[in-house]
């Protein structure tokens, strides 16, 4: 067992809230975690494709904000132990970009401008639980954040809101991305801790 | 040939990142260009360590622990070596 | 010729077991003393009744745990080196860290904690292997692991030359002064260089500024001299001092860093 440090108490914030998955604390900042150098994405270069086994399908920034941009207030919940409350977002469900793709695919892997990706299941970003999202708390979201557009899927581990959405690669198996291969696990939901493999 | 399981390993990798790990040589997927770990570009998060190369960029390593278990990947280095080390403690 | 019997019993010094066989282990540790090291830096001395030595230029991971069972944990570079069971470090304080405030501000001798090491193989430097001159290059608290370089090459009458650049902002900040002072009255040849960036020593005929491509050149061996090279510092001061490098003709492979991040 450690041994305690006198006089030693971290940096925390803790409050007792049936909110709060297990092994959550509530922050009221926004930390920023990154593996790499931070992507610079103008919104005139970014685009957004979903390709499935039968074909590729592509929206430019103007047209994916013309599918209706709607306001949302989610919790989130980062596998590294912290919880974000009541977080005002603004972004357009994935379930106005997949009303014209057809496919048989059951998996989706999610990739990100600078060569991250991650899998989530296609049924967990459908029927209004999830977005891409442009802007959070107020404001366009900044290139640390993920900006200019991530996607949000909060009732999964925020790792799997990948930060500068490129696109959708439909796969017939639940492949695993850059941090479910790392150890991480392959569904991630937070309220049966599911954080590792 | 004899073919056996991984329990004959056990002595083998015992030592598998040798004596020190920043010493242990890398080849990159992604460029060819070898080196040392202690070299590469490490960021570290509360998500985990990830290693790229220090010349293109692509990810060589990456640590990530539980607090009870720690998961070590090779995504871009594919083969490690390092020093055997000499003697008895 | 044979040595003349001075009747003296052959002195035996400890022979440090080489990095290659100490594996890093967690130990136990008691802080033994604390005390000012520069304006924003504390020297603190552990006692680490168990610790197997560690090499110049070697590093330990310290873990604080609070009462709760919440956990911390950073690397600390090891001002000492050889076979002392007396673990000397020096942290910088980071406004705003978890950590650091903590142990500038707050440790008092008797704590408690836990450290890791010794870790590092690579960016470090053992006396007696080579001959090779050996150019040590510090942005402020990155001197710490050099200074634990410095000692042993003065303690082992080394004869490699050895040329340590440190940049600090003033006067106040020069870490470990009296150990450098001390290394460069021993016979190892050793040339120490400080560059302040904002405030020079009185009568300094040098005005203080950032440190330069320029005064790194005149500071540091030539590139034909075969110097093993040791940058240490913040990842920027590291970054720019590897640039400079490069452009003055320097090898890189003869080039080792230790980054510490921040900016």
């Amino acid at each position: 067992m450690a041994t305690f440090t006198r006089g030693f108490g971290g940096r925390r914030d803790d409050r007792d809230d049936t909110r709060i998955p297990p092994g959550q604390t509530l922050v009221r900042d926004w930390p920023v975690l990154s593996a790499g150098a931070t992507p610079d994405i103008e919104p005139t270069d970014w685009a957004f494709s979903i390709r499935t086994e039968s074909g590729l399908h592509q929206w430019a920034w103007d047209e994916v904000h013309a599918l209706g941009v709607e306001d949302v207030t989610v919790d989130i919940h980062c596998v590294t132990h912290w919880t974000k409350l009541d977080m005002p977002w603004r972004g357009v469900p994935l379930d106005r970009l997949f009303e014209d793709v057809e496919t048989e695919l059951d998996y989706c892997m999610v990739h990100s401008y600078g060569g991250y990706t991650t899998n989530v299941p296609l049924d967990e970003l459908l029927d209004g639980k999830s977005w891409i999202a442009f802007e959070a708390d107020g404001e366009p979201l900044t290139p640390e954040h993920g900006g200019p557009a991530r996607l949000l899927v909060p009732h999964l581990y925020f790792w799997k809101s990948a930060k500068w959405v490129r696109g959708i690669v439909m796969q017939s198996d639940d492949e695993p991305g850059f941090w479910e291969n790392a150890g991480y696990n392959l569904h991630g939901d937070p309220w049966k801790e599911e954080r590792y493999w | 040939m004899v073919v056996v399981d991984g329990n004959a390993l056990a002595g083998t990798l015992a030592d598998s990142l040798g004596p020190e790990p920043t010493v242990v040589a890398l080849r990159c997927a992604g460029c060819g260009s070898l080196g040392v770990l202690g070299q590469t570009t490490v960021y570290r998060t509360a998500m985990g360590s990830v290693a790229r190369c220090r010349g293109c960029d692509t990810v060589l390593v990456t640590v990530v622990e539980s607090g009870a278990r720690r998961w070590v990947g090779l995504p871009g280095a594919r083969t490690m070596s390092a020093p055997i080390p000499d003697g008895i403690e | 010729m044979t040595l003349p019997d001075t009747g003296l019993e052959a002195r035996i010094t400890p022979v440090a077991r080489p990095a290659t066989r100490r594996r890093p282990a967690w130990y136990a540790a008691t802080v033994a003393s604390v005390g000012r090291e520069t304006t924003n830096a504390r020297r603190i001395v552990l006692d680490v009744p168990t610790w197997p030595g560690n090499d110049p230029g070697q590093h330990l991971d310290l873990r604080l745990t609070a009462e709760d069972g919440y956990q911390a944990q950073r690397s600390y570079s090891i001002a000492s080196a050889g076979p002392a069971t007396d673990v000397v470090l020096a942290v910088d304080r980071v406004d705003g860290g978890e950590v650091s405030p903590f142990l500038v501000d707050a440790v008092e001798v008797g704590d408690a904690l836990e450290v890791h090491g010794p870790l590092g193989g690579w960016f470090v430097w053992r006396p007696g292997e080579s001959t090779r001159p050996v150019q040590l290059i510090a942005g402020g608290s990155g001197i710490v692991p050099l200074v634990a370089m410095v000692t042993a090459h003065a303690e082992a009458d080394d004869p490699a030359p050895f040329r340590l650049l440190a940049a600090v902002r003033t006067p106040d900040d020069v870490f470990f002064r009296a150990e450098l002072d001390q290394a460069l009255a021993s016979r190892a040849p050793l040339e120490v260089t400080h560059v302040y960036s904002r405030t020079a020593p009185p009568g300094s005929t040098v005005p203080a500024g950032r440190l330069t491509r320029d005064t790194l050149a005149a500071a540091v061996f030539p590139p034909d001299a075969g110097a093993l090279v040791y940058v240490c510092g913040s990842t920027p001061f590291v970054e720019q001092v590897l640039r400079w490098l490069t452009e003055l003709g320097h090898d890189t492979s003869d080039v080792r860093a230790e980054r510490f991040g921040g900016n």
